[in-house]
């Protein structure tokens, strides 16, 4: 447990709302996630699990309390300093896969190249190669529609590895798939988290999916109800 | 960047080739108006010109009558004294820096042949008029000294007045009715057609000077004297010399106003294309209300696309785009769309102008400078409309785009 701190939430608070309607969607959360760690979110809708991932994802900033993510206070940047830091240090992989339609698997991938100012031909190879570290080489000129739900997530994810990022954001990534297709991406999640050393904070609901991840948090309004360690990874 | 964004705008206004058609349409069709109406109006602003100077180049006409404003015939208010003979007289004496001067007096006459009959233009004149007025002869020979000064019938017509009573055939050596004297035909005029008031300027016959007083008019008058300037003189100064001379002889003090007025064809070819010109002002600027209309629809259109590309900007901004990048991708969609539909309104109207030309026979002057104007205008309508819309884009929360259906 000697891994660099990733991110602290030091009393945050997250409220929507005023006087009587105010809700706290987080009520003075406290945790900290190291460097390399795989983590499950988990809690019931309205525990403040979607709100803490948008906080950790730099979507997000908290209305009251400190959100530290890589050392930088990223709750108090502005919307354009967030979204470079989106840019060079998060990858995000959503339910709905969110891909451009009528766009190639490969220029999904380019997408974030395109925002850091990588010349064409770096972000073609660089793509290349993120899909060959999903198993989507010899798809790449197919568009969303021509790939199935399970590939349209390995795209999504390779858009997100794509730029080495140090954390993926995943949110219910297999929510829309069937069991074999979770299994395959879970599989995938874990030896990213294992090869590259890529932290993982992933949103989900299914125990099962959440067993891949090393580390357990459940949300209950607004707080963190239970941080388990996985008992091998202990 | 620039080229990936201008690439993807695209790709996007293919995707919706006929909504994006249709926003275009305003613009083409603003872009359409001014450019038709720039092009027709400098075609005809040339045309005007050209058929002033059908009438003579570097022409003078004198005529009775004090001067009104520019152009304008002399007031009612005096008893007009008629130009006369001795002031031809005095001007072919005196006048330096003229190529030719030419008395002529004209009157509508019903001209007869065999059974045909036509009312013409008829000119008594001298052999001077054909160089004042720059008309050359198809065919025939001009009147003779000798011809001039007994005022033998002889005349020279023109090609509508040819067609009237020969067709297609010869008119030389024929005698026609002038009125009720008979004049034989020893030339035909070349075509200078219509003027750009209507008036058929070959419908006309010319005759010796001194036979269409007695016969025709039954005075001496003289209704105009032309005065052509030579090549190194140009008429704004040879307009004193002239007014010097004729108030000599016609014998009017520097104190009292001319009775005569002598008009400058080339200040009057000047007067009306800045007539036209000023015309042409008043159609491109209601050509350019629909230009702002077409931007108007750009911008809705812009504001259509930005709310149903929401989840798209929404992925955007989570990936890391920064708001100038999304400001700048509809800003570019927004531009190349209104260049594109300014592009297509500059070809529909230069075929406009074409088509217009050859149907009313003026030239055809597309102008670069408008064109250019035109290119640049309609991209900035993209820019100046597309602006609100793109900032709309741009400043979305990425949460709430990502979460749009």
């Amino acid at each position: 447990m000697s891994a660099p701190l990733l991110i602290t939430f030091d009393k945050v608070w997250k409220s929507y709302g005023e006087g009587e309607a105010r809700v706290h969607a987080l009520a003075g959360v406290d945790l900290a996630i190291r460097r390399g760690e795989f983590v499950a979110i988990m809690g019931p809708s309205g525990s403040g699990k979607s709100t803490a991932m948008n906080i950790i994802g730099c979507l997000d900033t908290p209305t009251v309390g400190t959100y530290s993510f890589i050392g930088v206070d990223a709750g108090r940047l502005d919307r354009n300093r967030r979204a470079l830091l989106r840019n060079l240090y998060v990858g995000f992989v959503f339910q709905g896969y969110n891909l451009l339609p009528r766009t190639t698997a490969a220029e999904n991938v380019e997408l974030p190249l395109i925002y850091r100012g990588v010349g064409a031909r770096e972000r073609r190879d660089l793509a290349m190669q993120a899909l060959a570290e999903v198993g989507l080489i010899g798809r790449e000129h197919h568009t969303p529609a021509e790939l199935s739900g399970g590939q349209q997530q390995r795209v999504a994810i390779a858009r997100a590895i794509v730029t080495r990022p140090t954390l993926l954001v995943a949110d219910e990534p297999t929510g829309n798939l069937d069991t074999a297709r979770t299994h395959e991406i879970m599989e995938l999640l874990t030896r990213l988290n294992a090869d590259l050393g890529l932290s993982i904070v992933m949103v989900t609901h299914e125990a099962d999916v959440a067993g891949y991840a090393g580390r357990t948090i459940r949300f209950l309004d607004g707080h963190v109800a239970s941080d388990t360690m996985k008992a091998e990874a202990a | 960047m620039i080229w990936e964004t201008v690439r993807l705008s695209l790709r996007s206004i293919r995707r919706n080739v006929l909504r994006s058609f249709l926003t275009l349409l305003g613009i083409v069709i603003g872009v359409a108006a001014v450019i038709a109406m720039l092009t027709i109006g400098s075609g005809t602003t040339e045309k005007v010109k050209a058929d002033i100077s059908k009438l003579g180049s570097n022409l003078l006409v004198v005529r009775a009558g004090r001067p009104a404003g520019p152009g304008g015939p002399g007031g009612l208010d005096q008893v007009m004294r008629p130009l006369a003979e001795k002031d031809v007289t005095a001007l072919v004496a005196h006048l330096s820096g003229a190529r030719a001067i030419s008395p002529a007096s004209q009157k509508q006459v019903r001209v007869i042949f065999g059974t045909e009959s036509l009312t013409s233009g008829v000119t008594g004149t001298d052999s001077a008029y054909l160089d004042a007025r720059d008309w050359k002869l198809v065919s025939g020979r001009r009147f003779s000294d000798s011809e001039t000064r007994s005022g033998t019938g002889v005349c020279l017509i023109g090609e509508t007045v040819r067609q009237q009573f020969f067709g297609a055939g010869e008119p030389e050596g024929e005698i026609i009715r002038v009125n009720r004297t008979s004049c034989k035909i020893i030339g035909l005029l070349e075509p200078k057609g219509y003027t750009g008031f209507g008036q058929d300027q070959d419908n006309v016959v010319l005759m010796q000077l001194h036979a269409y007083q007695r016969r025709i008019a039954g005075n001496r008058d003289l209704d105009n004297i032309y005065i052509a300037a030579d090549d190194r003189t140009p008429t704004t100064e040879l307009q004193p010399r002239v007014e010097d001379i004729l108030r000599d002889t016609r014998r009017i003090t520097p104190d009292r106003d001319p009775d005569f007025a002598i008009r400058d064809m080339t200040q009057i070819a000047d007067a009306m294309a800045s007539a036209t010109t000023t015309m042409t002002g008043m159609l491109g600027a209601v050509a350019g209300v629909s230009l702002l209309v077409g931007g108007i629809g750009i911008m809705n259109i812009m504001l259509v696309s930005v709310t149903e590309r929401t989840r798209e900007i929404g992925i955007r901004l989570a990936i890391g785009a920064h708001e100038k990048h999304i400001l700048i991708q509809f800003l570019v969609e927004a531009t190349v769309l209104s260049l594109l539909g300014g592009i297509i309104g500059i070809l529909i109207g230069l075929s406009l102008a074409g088509l217009a030309s050859a149907t009313l026979t003026i030239p055809f002057a597309p102008s670069p400078a408008v064109i250019l104007l035109a290119v640049g205008f309609s991209a900035l309508i993209g820019m100046v409309f597309g602006f609100f819309p793109a900032l709309r884009g741009a400043r979305l929360d990425p949460i709430d785009a990502l979460r749009h259906e």
